[in-house]
């Protein structure tokens, strides 16, 4: 146990005297979780929209004030002609425009309908979809008031659409829980490979397999650290997407922390089986990173939801752990579900970690042979 | 020299159909310096698993230290130290760091690293270098601090792969004169080398070719017994046929 205890702190050295590893193990998930929370959102908040009004009566008006006031736009100009379009997206500043046709207003009132033009900045699609989506229930809601006043004798429905768990639609609800499964796969595998495969690289595991050292506390000695600081870095990102975005865990913070760790436990164990499989540093970090990175980003269910994908990317996405990860903790966070609506994905976490502790430690016996 | 600390009896290892070590036979006696010599490929990489008990023999009795080395493997690696030439200690550690993972590792108590840290570094006159990281020190010292920790626990055989490799003939020169003090306190040296000025060295030499033994005396008999000047021309007479057939 003594032998154990030196060579644990030797490994803690190792972190702690490399900034390198210090930044990629504390800066890369603080980092992470404020560009995903800040830089990705898909809310929208004060986007710059343009009015061109060609009727300026009271109705267009009050439809301008409704749209301006809702706190998703904000007015940049308002634009006398048509060829003012092209010059304001142009500038940049403005993602939709709004146009009111002439007469708009005594239209309505004659006719009983009236048309406006809403030209969204196709350059940004994801932008463009989102203004455009947010105006029309804006005029639509408009719509309702207003034959609300005219007509009172027809019978409408009126949908009222209530987002549950997350109200306000937020994105922070989505990029969290991802962001924490892709850190911790990403830093425990490619850490530990990489600090495995720089024994073998240096030589020292050849001195280390021939001391009194069992290859089990060889291992269990270098990944141990890294366990513990994973285990600290879900502690920081949790604490940051509370105080930084308000994202409160609804479940219990017990039985997340406990899937973290299982979770850990698991990335540690595949970034050993990597380091198995690789003879140097470099081919242990381009596995990890070109391996787990984009598949958890990309098939995880991470940003694309899974249901959407065709088929054959939902089976591979079926071997990649985070898949199972994003569910239990989008459940508990979020949710506030207990274990027993998890339990399946808890058992798949624990079914792969054993396979990966079984396959490296065959991989490991071959090599001593 | 009747105490025998290395005892090899037939011994073969294979992979395969591969043959690494064919039926080898010799014992290494304590407190000498055993030449273990070979070109590249010869099988001596895998003997020298065998005897530090990282890997099993396919057949033979083999013996280590009094323990054998297909089930006190354990034992084994507690008697034995190890150094070769890829290893030079930890590069981001101090001086004083390594050596006290290496004893502890070996599981010496607080009290004695702390006291073989101190007889160590004023025997090497480093101790100047205490708290300097590795990867500040010239290779040469490193080869050399390597060594003493690798005696550090006061094994009975340590086993040197290479241990000169890329060193300079000042430093090659103080790395024998440390081995031969440690001889003399009688731990035995088992090493392997390029080197056949360094051959002459040993108190016995054995040349390995092709997975067998094909000599083994004290260098001035093998010397004799193959009418050469040096250890050298006896080594490319040896070693040198079947090297050029399989290279």
């Amino acid at each position: 146990m003594k032998r154990f205890i030196g060579f644990v702190k030797k490994e803690f050295l190792h972190i702690f005297r490399d900034y390198r590893t210090l930044f990629i193990l504390f800066g890369i998930p603080v980092a992470q979780i404020l560009i995903f929370g800040y830089a990705i959102s898909t809310d929208i908040k004060n986007a710059g929209i343009a009015i061109l009004d060609l009727s300026h009566d009271e109705i267009t008006q009050e439809l301008t004030d409704k749209i301006i006031s809702s706190g998703f736009f904000k007015r940049t100009e308002n634009l006398i002609n048509y060829n003012d379009i092209d010059r304001v997206f142009k500038k940049g500043k403005t993602k939709a425009v709004i146009i009111f046709e002439k007469d708009f207003g005594k239209k309505i009132a004659s006719e009983g309908n009236a048309s406006l033009s809403i030209i969204a900045d196709g350059s940004e699609p994801n932008t463009a979809t989102l203004v455009t989506n947010y105006t029309s229930a804006i005029v639509s809601d408009f719509n309702m008031e207003l034959a609300g006043q005219v007509v009172n004798n027809s019978v409408r429905i009126k949908p009222e659409v209530k987002m549950f768990y997350n109200p306000n639609l937020k994105s922070h609800f989505m990029f969290v829980p991802g962001v924490i499964t892709l850190i911790l796969i990403l830093i425990c595998a490619l850490m530990t490979s990489v600090t495995i495969t720089r024994e073998k690289e240096f030589g020292t595991m050849e001195v280390l397999l021939i001391s009194p050292l069992r290859p089990i506390q060889i291992i269990l000695g270098k990944v141990m650290p890294y366990f513990l600081l994973s285990f600290i870095n879900v502690l920081l990102i949790l604490l940051l997407s509370w105080l930084v975005f308000g994202l409160p865990v609804k479940g219990s913070i017990i039985l997340l922390l406990a899937e973290s760790m299982l979770y850990i436990l698991m990335s540690l164990t595949l970034g050993i089986l990597i380091s198995t499989v690789s003879e140097t540093m470099q081919q242990a970090i381009f596995i990890s990173l070109i391996g787990l990175m984009l598949p958890t980003i990309l098939l995880s269910g991470f940003i694309f939801p899974i249901e959407n994908m065709p088929k054959i990317y939902d089976y591979i996405s079926m071997i990649l752990p985070p898949r199972y990860f994003i569910i239990i903790i989008k459940n508990i966070m979020i949710k506030g579900t207990g274990l027993l609506y998890i339990w399946k994905e808890t058992l798949i976490l624990i079914i792969m970690t054993l396979i990966f502790i079984g396959l490296s430690v065959r991989k490991f016996k071959i090599r001593l042979e | 020299m009747n105490n025998t600390v290395i005892h090899v009896h037939n011994l073969v290892k294979k992979f395969g159909n591969f043959v690494a070590n064919d039926n080898l036979n010799f014992e290494v006696f304590g407190g000498e310096i055993f030449g273990f010599l070979g070109a590249n490929g010869a099988g001596k990489t895998t003997t020298i698993r065998i005897l530090s008990g990282l890997s099993k023999p396919t057949s033979g009795d083999v013996n280590v230290a009094g323990y054998d080395a297909y089930r006190q493997t354990e034992q084994i690696k507690k008697n034995i130290g190890y150094m070769c030439q890829k290893f030079s200690l930890y590069e981001d550690l101090t001086v004083k760091e390594n050596i006290t993972l290496y004893g502890g590792i070996y599981g010496m108590t607080k009290s004695l690293i702390k006291k073989r840290t101190h007889d160590l570094l004023e025997k090497l006159h480093f101790q100047e270098f205490e708290n300097r990281l590795i990867s500040d020190l010239p290779l040469g010292l490193r080869q050399k601090l390597a060594f003493s920790v690798a005696v550090l626990h006061e094994p009975k055989i340590v086993f040197l792969d290479e241990p000169t490799g890329g060193v300079d003939p000042i430093t090659r020169r103080q790395f024998w004169e440390m081995i031969y003090e440690t001889a003399s306190f009688g731990i035995t040296v088992f090493v392997t080398t390029h080197y056949m000025d360094e051959a002459e060295y040993c108190d016995r030499i054995s040349i390995m070719s092709d997975g067998k033994i094909v000599a083994l005396d004290t260098p001035g008999n093998l010397k004799k017994q193959y009418d050469a000047e040096t250890v050298e021309e006896v080594f490319i007479k040896i070693a040198r046929p079947v090297y050029n057939a399989v290279y």
